[in-house]
């Protein structure tokens, strides 16, 4: 048995910019939004590490990564990511912003993995971040599935532990830092990650190389997606002011702080 | 006003979560005639639990393949009540079982759907909403157009609502076919305690500091495990970390209590706790990100000059965490 696991993942600004909202001809967007070094969205970059993983452990499987954002900006994320693992990539040009409607990213999305040539469905894994770090709305993934007719999912993934006859034992995250340990009869599922248990692999020039035979034509070959705000009306955006007051401690015995501290608490 | 269904799931009791009575205040307090969905092995207990929130009627999907958490056998029962109750606007608690199986329902319910909502109001007659983007670096506040409209609210916008009798639930019926997913059980993380307490007074965020060499040279992880186990057993604080310090369980040393389970920021959880006390912490991570739904907020750093902690703590304290926490423990 093997997988044919499709991992959808685009670009975020890097975490360390500073974002300010803006009005755009649509709707908000982020000021300078072209501008902004950008990543691979965290979570989906876990998922892409575990499929690559699974994939290289249970032989005859093979990765996509279908990825939806403006093309000029996926080719800089590829020469990044693409020394990491090896992958074909399915681009779709469009924009890649957190206010843009999940219902629509999700349509294109779903568009593009069924054009997908030699995917076989019944050994489909869809892989995705449980969240991206623009949006954050944890439901993209869902609606992919559901227009792809995949009836198990399982979000906030940790652990997937393949077995020989096609089924997997899956740990997902739940509240009070427990898990939720379920076995799926096999694919197709869609498993929305969080963090997994693997680190970020180590640049490797010639997966870089193995990758870019695919990568340049796909992104010149990459469909344009109509993908905007949807029927959200977005009445304010804002950068919450909560710039307090501190008070900074400083030359004081460790027994005067401790003792501080500790009233605080009982307080 | 809109027409609602509020739809909550039991937990392993049959009880109601905290979270989704606190959702039912919240949704009481803004829409209109409401409509209860019950989702649970056996819902009655749940439905008395909340039979005087004046709710028109009380559904029930019941059924042991509907006291576990699947994605399959939810979405199901979501659809099934919304088309029972053909609401204008399904509100929800964000629990994890939701915030898995409600996107895939809205969908078969041809509805929108948004999540993590923080605010919901009313604004010139028109049902509004407030989330954050950009992992709560900007809120937004915003509305739509479509119905039904599903809203998955956290938790903390209301208090919990209170008024138990007797209910009287009517079934809805949903085939359960083709289930290709088993549950098998609860499990705690891998770690020698149980360091995540949501319903905590207290968040203490461990960072990369606990982990680097001290004054003396010595990197004393011993020492660190000893004080961090012993402030969370004497308050029984909840225990957030840095992505950086969990990140260090990849190169070999770690805490052994430690997991990413308990990091918050970027990558991890926002978590709601009244106090926070950040050690050894540096960057935006912890101080914004992290801190976000934390109200009274305290640092320990050696850095007078961290910008973020300066103007997101309330009060820093410029002093070594090792040994103002050996003493906070001693004094507690």
């Amino acid at each position: 048995m093997s997988f044919h696991i499709v991992v959808c993942g685009s670009l975020v600004p890097d975490p360390l910019q500073t974002l300010e909202p803006m009005q755009g001809p649509t709707g908000p967007a982020l000021k300078n939004e072209m501008m902004l070094p950008a990543v691979l969205d965290p979570w989906a970059g876990h998922a892409l590490f575990e499929a690559a993983t699974l994939a290289a452990n249970v032989p005859g499987s093979k990765v996509w990564l279908v990825s939806l954002g403006p093309k000029a900006k996926l080719q800089q994320l590829m020469m990044s990511i693409a020394q990491k693992v090896a992958f074909d990539l399915v681009a779709v040009d469009g924009p890649a912003g957190g206010f843009l409607d999940a219902f629509e990213t999700a349509e294109a999305l779903a568009g593009a993995i069924d054009g997908i040539a030699g995917l076989e469905k019944d050994k489909m894994l869809l892989f995705g971040g449980c969240a991206s770090s623009s949006r954050d709305a944890s439901v993209t993934m869902q609606l992919i599935g559901e227009r792809l007719g995949i009836t198990d999912q399982f979000l906030a993934v940790d652990e997937l532990k393949p077995e020989a006859d096609g089924s997997f034992q899956i740990m997902e995250r739940i509240e009070a830092g427990e898990y939720l340990v379920s076995k799926c009869a096999g694919a197709p599922a869609m498993v929305g990650w969080a963090t997994g248990n693997l680190p970020e692999p180590p640049n490797n020039p010639q997966v870089g190389m193995q990758n870019m035979r695919t990568v340049m034509p796909a992104l010149q070959q990459a469909k344009p997606a109509q993908v905007g705000t949807g029927d959200v009306n977005f009445t304010k955006v804002e950068v919450p002011q909560q710039r307090r007051e501190t008070k900074i401690v400083k030359d004081t015995p460790v027994e005067e702080i401790a003792a501080d501290i500790v009233a605080w608490l009982k307080g | 006003m809109e027409k609602v269904l509020f739809i909550a799931h039991t937990d392993a009791d049959g009880n109601l979560p905290k979270a989704a009575l606190e959702t039912l205040t919240a949704a009481k307090a803004t829409c209109g005639d409401l409509t209860v969905g019950l989702i649970g092995a056996d819902v009655q207990a749940a439905a008395d639990s909340i039979a005087e929130c004046g709710a028109e009627a009380i559904l029930g999907v019941s059924g042991d393949a509907f006291g576990a958490s699947r994605y399959s056998t939810d979405a199901a029962a979501i659809e099934a009540l919304v088309k029972q109750a053909a609401p204008e606007v399904v509100i929800a608690p964000n629990t994890a079982r939701f915030a898995r199986s409600m996107p895939g329902a809205a969908f078969r319910c041809g509805g929108k759907i948004d999540t993590h909502i923080t605010g919901m109001f009313r604004e010139g007659g028109k049902l509004e909403v407030q989330r954050w983007y950009y992992r709560q670096r900007m809120s937004a506040t915003l509305s739509r157009e479509a119905r039904p409209w599903f809203l998955l609210l956290e938790g903390g916008l209301a208090e919990a609502f209170s008024g138990a009798g007797s209910a009287i639930v009517q079934t809805v019926d949903v085939a359960v076919d083709n289930v290709r997913t088993e549950v098998v059980g609860v499990q705690a993380p891998d770690s020698d305690a149980q360091t995540i307490r949501p319903e905590a007074e207290v968040l203490f965020v461990a960072g990369a500091g606990w982990m680097k060499k001290q004054a003396d040279g010595e990197v004393k992880i011993k020492d660190a495990e000893e004080i961090i186990l012993g402030f969370l057993d004497k308050t029984q604080a909840s225990l957030g970390s840095t992505k950086s310090l969990v990140d260090q369980e990849a190169e070999g040393d770690v805490l052994n209590f430690m997991s990413h389970m308990n990091q918050v920021g970027q990558t991890g959880s926002t978590p709601r706790h009244n106090k926070g006390l950040a050690t050894c912490c540096h960057g935006e991570e912890p101080h914004t990100v992290g801190w976000r739904f934390i109200n009274e907020r305290r640092a320990i750093s050696l850095d007078a000059n961290c910008g973020w902690a300066q103007g997101k703590a309330d009060v820093l304290y410029i002093a070594d965490a090792f040994e103002v926490m050996k003493k906070v423990n001693e004094l507690l």
